[in-house]
């Protein structure tokens, strides 16, 4: 239906413009509203219809179900132990990540690419073997399986693993949100700063935060909601044991593998919710930073 | 002489080189290479004839093929929708445009589970899309196609946006002050900028896909020899305790990705030597 009358438009637009000198900087217009369509039609189909399907399935049988999935003990707990492994991991990842960035920022030294090249190593490792490295290290059979056996210590399918996993997995996000951050600020201000006298303590909180913060926030975000998602890494080492080491998107797999698909769908628009807070605050940090 | 000079007053002003470099080192070879040198360790422990036949089996052969096809093929369909994405949201305005801008980054906030089981009933025969098709597409190699485009697209937008922003008008300009159409311009001039971005793009979504796991298993179906992925196979072996087997798989999978990282590197310092040179 729509075909025709594009075509239609095309004709007369070239016809009105074709003496314009815009023509040969600017597409035309039907040309500009087809590559929009496309990009609207292809982001419909790709995220926009899944992303509200979501919320359609979740509430399909109304409210009291939906509050009733939410609430579920098994749900809390999972929301619990989501919570808990994000609170742990964020934070460890957020000082390695400062850490890092200094290091290779503010010095210079051999082999400073090799590093960068190693802390980006976890972006090209599959999730799932993100989980195996941790079994082979504190599984039954793994290195350190005898030793932790003998002193009644559980990592692997308990919640040292699901951190370890985690932290594995959102390693590189802050430390490459800031490499680049610190490298274009240089180090004239902390040189300044620290030849008239200030320590460097100091200096790092008061001359290089209020500096990075936004990249610091912008990485943080990211890491966290990576941490929340993570799925096939804590997959691997949780064990799936119910109510004890299920994470949120772990306990959607059980429930959408017994065929309740209203629950699965009710913690899944949660997560949901979490992505789009996500996205905003992602934006308005870009939208601050850029006022800086 | 002077470079040493330099680099010594450099690292004497500011403090923290060996507290930096010991934490960093240490947190690395705690969280990252102690874990995965465990791989290349149970592998060489392995007999090579144990090694082979384990990576050779039919069934890790046909999933090699199946993650190395799906991964390529949504990698070439992100990389020509998300340059268009790229393209519209750089250079057009239309209502909406902010929130579909937001929109991109959904795959990198929304958990894989979630659109896993998002993309599983939309994509199947009764639901919202599926329906409209004679074929199926969940539980087939072209649902992971659909799932895997899911979790690229971001990475091909956001590589060739920035790129496309800071193209100077002026080669533009100049372009077509010398007559060429408006085609031309973009396939002779500004195609060849945003390459580099492209590949980049494409390398980074293509990795990426090699390994995903939470979106894809839904979609699959998991069948054996048809709708297999690698990560999935690991995981088959882990439950049923075969840690040798999976460990063989996941070196397979390590290097691949290792060879992949170094190309991306070598393609951005390619790139990055081009423009200095500029």
């Amino acid at each position: 239906m729509t075909k025709p009358i594009e075509l239609k438009n095309e004709a007369s637009i070239t016809n009105s413009h074709t003496s314009s000198k815009s023509y040969a900087l600017q597409e035309s217009a039907f040309i500009k509203w087809t590559l929009i369509t496309i990009s609207l039609l292809f982001l419909t189909l790709f995220l926009i219809l899944p992303l509200i399907s979501i919320f359609v399935t979740a509430l399909e049988k109304g409210w009291d179900t939906y509050v009733a999935s939410i609430t579920h003990p098994d749900a809390l707990a999972a929301i619990k132990l989501t919570l808990t492994v994000v609170l742990i991991v964020v934070p460890l990842n957020a000082i390695f990540g400062i850490a890092a960035a200094w290091l290779i920022t503010k010095f210079s030294f051999k082999g400073k690419n090799f590093l960068i090249t190693l802390i980006d190593l976890p972006f090209a490792v599959s999730p799932v073997i993100a989980g195996l490295v941790f079994i082979l290290l504190f599984g039954a059979q793994g290195l350190f399986g005898d030793w932790l056996f003998e002193h009644d210590i559980k990592i692997v399918f308990a919640l040292p693993g699901i951190i370890l996993s985690t932290i594995f997995v959102t390693f590189p996000f802050i430390a490459r949100e800031l490499i680049p951050l610190m490298q274009m600020q240089g180090i004239t201000e902390e040189e300044a700063s620290i030849s008239l006298g200030a320590s460097g303590l100091k200096t790092f909180f008061l001359v290089t935060l209020p500096n990075i913060k936004w990249g610091l926030l912008y990485g943080l975000i990211l890491c966290n909601a990576r941490a929340i998602g993570e799925f096939g890494a804590v997959s691997v080492v949780s064990g799936h044991i119910r109510g004890l080491t299920n994470t949120m998107p772990l306990h959607i797999e059980i429930l959408y593998n017994e065929y309740q698909f209203t629950a699965a769908f009710s913690v899944a628009s949660l997560m949901s919710i979490l992505a789009i807070i996500t996205i905003i605050v992602k934006n308005i940090i870009e939208w601050k930073a850029k006022d800086v | 002489m002077e470079l040493t000079l330099k680099k010594r007053k450099k690292n004497s002003i500011i403090p923290g080189f060996p507290l930096t470099l010991g934490y960093t080192m240490l947190y690395l070879s705690i969280i990252v290479l102690l874990p995965l040198s465990m791989v290349f360790f149970n592998t060489v422990s392995m007999s090579w004839s144990e090694f082979y036949e384990t990576v050779s089996h039919p069934r890790a052969v046909a999933s090699y093929k199946l993650s190395l096809g799906t991964a390529a093929a949504a990698g070439v369909i992100n990389v020509i929708f998300g340059t268009i994405i790229a393209w519209v949201l750089v250079r057009y305005q239309f209502p909406g445009k902010r929130i579909v801008d937001g929109l991109v980054d959904l795959p990198f906030a929304l958990p894989t589970a979630v659109a896993g089981i998002a993309l599983t009933t939309l994509y199947a025969p009764n639901g919202w899309i599926g329906q409209f098709f004679d074929f199926k597409i969940s539980f087939t190699p072209l649902g992971i196609i659909i799932a895997l485009t899911f979790i690229g697209l971001p990475f091909v937008v956001r590589t060739v946006q920035p790129v496309l922003q800071n193209l100077s008008s002026e080669v533009e300009e100049a372009s077509a002050s010398l007559g060429a159409s408006r085609f031309q311009t973009f396939t002779k001039v500004i195609f060849p900028e945003l390459l580099p971005a492209i590949i980049t793009g494409f390398s980074l979504a293509f990795a990426r896909a090699l390994g995903e796991y939470g979106s894809v298993v839904f979609i699959a179906g998991n069948m054996p020899m048809k709708t297999e992925i690698t990560p999935f196979i690991i995981m088959t072996k882990l439950e049923q305790y075969d840690y040798v087997g999976a460990t063989a798989i996941a070196t397979v999978m390590l290097v691949t990705s290792f060879v992949l990282l170094f190309i991306i590197n070598l393609i951005q310092w390619v790139t990055n030597k081009k423009f200095n040179q500029q």
